[in-house]
């Protein structure tokens, strides 16, 4: 497709806006919700994950996606696009161990990532992706856990917390009242769950949440059963 | 010499470890096969603070490897906004020399630095299609390199202080070229502590 056309389908509207990312930004902000909470010694990213129809079999797929031994990822918006980015970041951080044999910086890897989505909205026939990523890692030079949100724009934040997808601005409001900067990794994975329930409709179980963390000893998610223990700490 | 291109411009290089330190010494010979051109031709390059490589071979790709590693190394520095480690170093050299691997640089390389906060030492070495080496306490390169290896390995010690090992690495490497006619004409030699870098020139015999 993109080899037939020359010219990019993202172009600027007569007030500066480049449109396709607004529309993008529009698909992220209808996907379900995702929060990411940096703590003193690790991150933690959780999203809803509810399945259409009871006949899902919701252990197998999942949302909150480890890319290297340091870093995970989590979106909001289009899933297929997500996982073809779990699959380029995946690359990237294995082309990076391959020229420097060290884990890929989590700055370094938002970058890279962030460069191809920016790629997708100047290069020709092609669309901008409809998701956010949210990516956590742990840097070991610098010895201290990274939280970053990237756009379809290409644009990069670094976080110490926050939210994306639907109700986000309520997701972000609540966020900024329960931060703090001396939050431990357990208190901010009770803090993005809660997060979560803000904007939650029905009964939160294992299975409709995803949670995961990232710290010194890397990135996991966290099992059924251990996101059953956090739901039940809450009450 | 005969056609040899590794010994066609002549040259060796030297790397020891100490304790807490790393010492690495080149000699100063530029020559075109039996004749001397200059004294003045170091093959130890500088990439960070603590950090050095030394290339030996064909000049004029210890010249281009030099300053090809040293634009990737440049802009890694940017890019990371960090300092390049001993063990990054390496891997970027032999990832640059492994790029030409059918039609290679024909340079060997030795890496040698060490962590200023932990005084962990580091010296490798590679072949000209990058090679990787475990981290060693000794190594050689260059037309000598067999010489100097010898006798490295009579004087080496564990854990030599920055004095011991200053006198190792240069009576090795000052012996060891004297039995090579590519290689001497002078000498220098880097020795690396966590918290300085002396630098001295040796004076061989000039032939």
């Amino acid at each position: 497709m993109s080899e037939r056309y020359g010219f990019s389908l993202t172009t600027f509207s007569p007030s500066g806006k480049l449109v396709q990312i607004e529309y993008a930004l529009n698909a992220v902000n209808a996907g379900s919700p995702a929060v990411g909470i940096k703590a003193l010694n690790g991150v933690v990213l959780a999203t809803e994950k509810k399945s259409k129809s009871l006949l899902h079999d919701d252990r197998t797929i999942h949302k909150v996606e480890p890319i290297c031994k340091n870093i995970g990822l989590v979106y909001s918006g289009m899933g297929p696009d997500y996982r073809l980015l779990v699959q380029k970041a995946r690359k990237l951080a294995q082309e990076y161990m391959l020229i420097y044999e060290q884990n890929v910086p989590p700055t370094q890897l938002v970058k890279r990532v962030a460069d191809v989505m920016q790629e997708y909205t100047q290069s020709g026939g092609v669309r901008p992706f409809g998701v956010s990523l949210l990516i956590c890692g742990y840097d070991y030079d610098e010895d201290r856990p990274f939280l970053y949100q990237c756009d379809p724009s290409g644009s990069f934040f670094p976080w110490k917390a926050t939210a994306i997808g639907r109700n986000f601005v309520n997701g972000k409001t609540f966020l900024e009242k329960r931060y703090s900067d001396q939050l431990a990794l357990e208190d901010a994975v009770h803090t993005a769950i809660l997060t979560l329930k803000e904007s939650f409709e029905g009964q939160m179980t294992e299975d409709n949440i995803e949670i995961g963390i990232c710290d010194k000893e890397g990135f996991r998610r966290l099992t059924p059963a251990e996101v059953k223990d956090y739901l039940a700490q809450i009450g | 010499m005969g056609d040899d291109i590794m010994s066609y411009n002549g040259g060796v290089a030297l790397a020891m470890k100490g304790k807490e330190c790393v010492a690495i010494a080149c000699d100063k010979r530029y020559g075109v096969q039996n004749r001397t051109i200059a004294t003045n031709f170091t093959k130890i390059f500088q990439y960070g603070d603590h950090c050095f490589v030394a290339l030996c071979g064909l000049a004029t790709d210890v010249q281009t490897v030099s300053e090809r590693l040293k634009f990737r190394t440049n802009l890694y520095e940017l890019r990371e906004q960090r300092k390049l480690k001993p063990i990054v170093l390496y891997n970027m050299l032999t990832n640059l020399l492994y790029e030409r691997r059918f039609g290679p640089y024909f340079v060997y390389a030795l890496v040698a630095g060490l962590d200023p906060k932990t005084g962990e030492t580091f010296v490798y070495d590679s072949d000209n299609i990058g090679a990787i080496s475990d981290n060693v306490n000794l190594a050689t390169v260059g037309t000598a390199s067999d010489f100097i290896f010898g006798l490295g390995e009579l004087f080496f010690k564990p854990n030599m202080n920055p004095d011991e090992l200053f006198e190792a690495t240069s009576q090795a490497l000052l012996n060891g070229v004297d039995r090579d006619s590519a290689s001497g004409w002078g000498a220098i030699v880097y020795v690396i502590e966590k918290d300085k870098i002396t630098l001295r020139e040796l004076k061989g015999r000039q032939d």
